[in-house]
């Protein structure tokens, strides 16, 4: 389950701590205790910027870094399917062989894949993913608002 | 192999749990640190639930056939046995539930029901302490967002011991009820009964004692403690899931209105109303857990023939010995009482800044099985500014080695994480 790649972004995080955001999110994962602030910034549909700050196990916090390596600079329809391709891969139960295909589009979440075996701990790898679509919709649910009211 | 004074022969105790001989990931010999959680089963426990199912299953108190007869004997033979295990006073102040949690809240909803002197209303208080398990926060904050009477606490020291300093400001004239935990599920920490009952009884207020850790651990003599109820559970006590019980003083449980109405509990039912089945029987709506209650007094009968007393010196030797391991161990802090002395065997600790998630993880890809989180007393983690522990617990079966296994592991954990 710890595999190097998920040690090596725990040690050593992407893009941490909290900076300028269209939108914030606090999302807590009551089982285990681990917590997480982040912010979205966009410029248009791309994302400009995913900072965090959070507290909590290796896996929560190593995979709210790959979140951070893998989504910024992306467009908001790629982001999407990395979202949702680590979302599959999170609720296999360990019965899903990532292809090269998934690998091409999860990069480093991949090395997750070992944690869809621990029901436990799915939680703690979603936490920041699922903070991450709660703020977008957020930032562009505000965005779409100020476009209708100008 | 490291001898202590006051063990157990725990190479023959443990030959009777057969779950001790699991082996695990590969090879890993089980080494279960999780007792505090639940407590593992007996070859005698379970080959009585096995003769209960295969011989004398029936409903109680109801037919008037052989099986009827016997499990309704069997049923309350085990009553007998936990009325004696408690040194309760009388066989009809015990009345089984499903758990401790449904014994607090048995308590909780009689005294919001009741009539004068004992009803919780707007005008009067409720004590607990800031170290209960949830199952003793929640019931009384629902009583008081429902009846409007006010919820109050005792804090807690730094070494994770009751702060008693205000007492007669925290127990007043207006207490009906101060319920509390005789030994913390997370702290270890046992608790002053008799400056508290003193407190309590100087101001006419019932008190409720949660011992369901200690129940499985020390000799438990409801008279002795002078509470008015004691509630605790079977599954930490080498007995089944399910069995739960709850002791109370007879006039008490006279007085006391029913919660759950029902089958068994009734005397005589009309369509307009009900007279009530005198105690316990006021307190047991429906079917019971019957088997269940027949295992718990099968553990009990297991636990007293090793005798209380001797549990009791065995893990306080294994404390001892786990307190003064730990404290070895790099970056580790005790999270409650940091020596043996009047405290049980859980033991809750961090790591410095590993997440116990991640220690459990790697304890249990080496065999050893210990809890993480909150332990069900999220304000004990919030008033020590750490967001979990882990927990080791011991039980009467927990070995030195054990021990050592565990100082090893969290060795590996270090390095893992270092």
């Amino acid at each position: 389950m710890y595999q190097d790649v998920i040690l090596d972004h725990y040690k050593n995080p992407h893009g941490r701590g909290l900076r300028d955001g269209d939108a914030e999110v606090h999302h807590v994962n009551p089982t285990c205790g681990d917590e997480i602030t982040l912010r979205v910034k966009y410029d248009g549909t791309t994302i400009s910027d995913v900072s965090y700050e959070g507290q909590g196990c290796s896996i929560s916090q190593a995979s709210a870094s790959v979140l951070n390596e893998l989504l910024v600079g992306k467009e908001l329809a790629d982001a999407q399917k990395i979202q949702e391709t680590f979302l599959e891969l999170m609720q296999s139960k360990g019965k899903l062989e990532p292809d090269d295909a998934m690998e091409e589009v999860l990069e480093d979440a991949v090395a997750f894949a070992g944690v869809s075996k621990y029901p436990a701990r799915v939680k703690c790898a979603l936490l920041s993913w699922m903070a991450w679509k709660d703020a977008t919709a957020q930032a562009l649910g505000a965005a779409d608002a100020e476009r209708k009211t100008a | 192999m490291t001898q202590l004074p006051g063990l157990l022969d725990t190479e023959a105790i443990r030959k009777d749990f057969p779950i001790l001989d699991r082996v695990l990931h590969d090879g890993k010999k089980l080494v279960y640190l999780d007792n505090a959680a639940t407590s593992q089963t007996p070859r005698q426990v379970i080959d009585v639930l096995d003769e209960y199912y295969e011989q004398h299953n029936a409903n109680v108190h109801r037919g008037v056939h052989v099986l009827a007869e016997e499990a309704t004997a069997l049923y309350e033979g085990a009553r007998d046995k936990v009325a004696a295990f408690i040194n309760a006073p009388s066989r009809d102040e015990v009345i089984f539930t499903k758990n401790a949690s449904e014994s607090l809240n048995l308590v909780a909803n009689m005294l919001g029901w009741a009539d004068e002197p004992y009803r919780v209303d707007h005008d009067t208080e409720i004590v607990i302490t800031e170290m209960e398990h949830h199952s003793n926060i929640v019931p009384w904050q629902l009583l008081s967002q429902r009846t409007g009477a006010k919820l109050k606490w005792f804090g807690l020291t730094d070494d994770g011991r009751l702060d008693l300093s205000n007492i007669d400001e925290v127990i007043t004239e207006k207490t009906k009820i101060v319920s509390f935990v005789l030994v913390s599920n997370i702290l270890g920490t046992l608790n002053p009964v008799e400056a508290i009952v003193r407190r309590a009884q100087e101001v006419g207020a019932l008190v409720l004692i949660d011992a369901s850790q200690a129940a499985p651990h020390m000799p438990l003599d409801v008279q002795a403690l002078q509470a008015d109820f004691v509630a605790f559970t079977g599954h930490k006590m080498c007995g089944p899931t399910g069995i739960g019980v709850l002791w109370g003083r007879q006039e008490l449980l006279e007085d006391l209105p029913p919660f759950l109405g029902g089958g068994e509990m009734i005397e005589t039912v009309s369509m307009h109303s009900s007279t009530y089945a005198p105690a316990p029987h006021k307190f047991e709506a429906g079917t019971p857990p019957i088997a269940q209650a027949v295992g718990l007094g099968a553990a009990i009968d297991y636990l007293s023939s090793i005798g209380m007393d001797k549990i009791l010196a065995h893990e306080h030797a294994i404390t001892e010995y786990a307190v003064k391991k730990l404290t070895q161990v790099p970056d580790l802090r005790i999270i409650g009482p940091s020596t043996a002395e009047d405290r049980g065997a859980a033991i809750s600790f961090t790591l410095g800044d590993i997440h116990p998630h991640d220690v459990g993880q790697v304890l249990d890809e080496q065999g050893i099985a210990v809890r993480v989180g909150h332990h069900c007393a999220r304000p004990v983690c919030l008033r020590y500014g750490i967001p979990a522990t882990t927990r080791a617990s011991f039980y009467l079966y927990s070995t030195p080695a054990e021990v050592d296994a565990l100082v090893e592991g969290l060795e590996h954990v270090r390095n893992f994480f270092g």
